[in-house]
């Protein structure tokens, strides 16, 4: 499948998927530990991407949240992040995206602005987080933050939503 | 003892830790045993020194002697200086005699004594075949200042010299023509390589560096060969984009191998090049004159930084060979122009 699509499954029983979004590998992984390391109820399993569209020849379960990653040092983390937004379908974005920005602690280090994510959030009508990942405890912080909005039966996101979400072909 | 000299003493002892004070003085080998012992290493460092100061003059220490101790401070505080690279070559066809260690240190001695009445030189020879020589500079009418000396790595059995980078520049040409003359070569040119860490230098400039430690594990899977981000083994955790993560992987390997790298703090690149764009006309496209820049990569561990760069994600595999051919060409200073 190019597109992702979060109703064209039905949900696992007592299951939750998450899937994050960038490239800076060795971040995702740090945050996917910290996730797994949170006492849940239900099973979680994390899916780790560079970019969308994913390989199609693998059948994965229902995708419930996906978090796209962009380090603030890194433009390139950004325009990989805008291109892969072009794989995810419309719906999506009702309530089950959200942006995590990271490295904004760094000032000096930062070359993409903060209202660029901002503004990108707004487009796409999700929620925003800073969070520098590579701080140990700030990443155990977001990965419950995380946790708790994806075992919630009616997603968290939806509330922040306001206005059509954009036209997608 | 001259005043002077017992002032270089007092300085030279003062600057070793006192964690190493031992060890040093030892390493140096001047004071014995026996009378090392009848020093109170546990006093303060002011009233040690100046026992050993007094030591030192009741043995007759001389200039030489401080030197050689300087030498040895050096050596054990080698990444305090900046190294440079020296390459010698000889004429093609010349014969090359075998080589004589004292002969070489007499005549090297000799040319700079003849350039400059006030210079002071000292040799420590050293493990494979190298020799240390520390050179403080004078002039025709002023002494040696022995605070601000250069030293010279020389290993024997190749054309290389390693030295010290020294703000008193002036003097490096004089130092040049005798190393190369009293090694009994033609010419010396300076290498494009420059680093605190001498060891990385030897290493790269040796060829020493892409000693494999594993000749037996061509067994193991890659994966378990992975560097230092390991593909979880946690089931929950599902790579998309496994087997893009491990061509990097195996592209990285391929290009960086499997040793750890040699040391480098930093790259530097000068770009000297036309303005060259796709849109016609514009005001730098008529340019004529070339743009420059400097570009410059700085690292505690450049080339294992750049190792990481493509399995972290940060950049893309393969890297481009600007960055990875710095230890097989043996530079890291570039200079770009266009062709």
């Amino acid at each position: 499948m190019s597109v992702l699509r979060p109703l064209d499954k039905l949900p696992g029983l007592n299951t939750a998927t998450i899937l994050l979004v960038g490239t800076e590998d060795a971040l995702l992984q740090q945050l996917a530990d910290a996730m797994l390391k949170e006492d849940c109820a239900s099973e979680l399993k994390v899916h780790l991407a560079k970019s969308l569209p994913l390989p199609s020849n693998v059948t994965r379960p229902r995708i419930d949240l996906i978090m796209f990653v962009v380090n603030l040092h890194s433009k390139y983390s950004l325009r990989n992040v805008e291109e892969s937004l072009h794989h995810v379908d419309a719906t999506f974005f009702l309530g089950r995206v959200g942006f995590l920005a990271t490295g904004a602690g760094r000032e000096s280090h930062c070359s993409v602005h903060r209202n660029t994510v901002v503004k990108l959030a707004h487009t796409y009508r999700s929620p925003l987080l800073f969070c520098d990942l590579e701080v140990e405890g700030f990443r155990a912080t977001m990965a419950q933050r995380l946790i708790s909005a994806e075992l919630t039966s009616v997603p968290v996101f939806l509330y922040i939503v306001c206005g059509t979400p954009p036209q997608h072909g | 003892m001259d005043e002077t000299v017992a002032e270089f003493f007092k300085r030279t002892i003062l600057k070793i830790p006192m964690t190493e004070m031992m060890t040093i003085l030892k390493a140096w080998g001047f004071l014995s045993e026996n009378q090392l012992q009848t020093v109170n290493f546990r006093q303060r460092k002011e009233s040690l020194v100046q026992d050993l100061v007094l030591l030192c003059e009741k043995k007759r220490a001389s200039l030489n002697d401080a030197a050689i101790l300087d030498i040895v401070y050096t050596q054990f505080h080698r990444h305090q200086k900046v190294w440079d690279v020296f390459r010698m070559s000889r004429e093609p066809g010349e014969d090359i005699d075998l080589f004589d260690m004292e002969q070489f240190k007499r005549s090297f001695k000799k040319i700079l004594q003849r350039a400059l009445k006030n210079v002071t030189i000292s040799f420590r020879d050293a493990e494979e075949n190298a020799v240390w020589i520390r050179i403080a500079w004078g002039s025709q009418y002023r002494k040696p200042n022995q605070y601000r000396p250069v030293y010279v790595v020389y290993y024997s059995q190749t054309p290389y010299a390693f030295t010290s980078s020294s703000q008193l520049r002036s003097n490096i040409p004089l130092l040049g023509q005798a190393l190369t003359i009293a090694s009994k070569h033609h010419q010396i040119m300076k290498m494009d390589l420059r680093s605190r860490y001498l060891d990385s230098l030897k290493a790269i400039v040796f060829k020493q560096y892409n000693q494999t430690f594993e000749t037996h594990n061509s067994t193991t899977p890659l994966q378990e060969r992975s560097l230092g981000l390991d593909i979880n083994m946690d089931s929950r955790i599902i790579h998309e984009n496994r087997i893009e993560k491990e061509r990097v992987q195996r592209v990285t390997q391929e290009t960086f191998g499997y040793y750890p790298q040699p040391r480098l703090e930093f790259a530097q690149y000068k770009l000297e090049t036309k303005f060259k764009s796709d849109l016609n006309g514009g005001i730098l496209a008529e340019r004529e004159e070339p743009l420059r820049c400097l570009i410059k990569f700085s690292s505690p561990h450049l080339l294992e930084a750049l190792k990481a760069l493509a399995p972290a994600g940060i950049a893309d595999a393969p890297l481009s060979p600007l960055l990875t051919c710095i230890p097989n060409k043996g530079m890291n200073y570039f200079k770009i122009r266009d062709k």
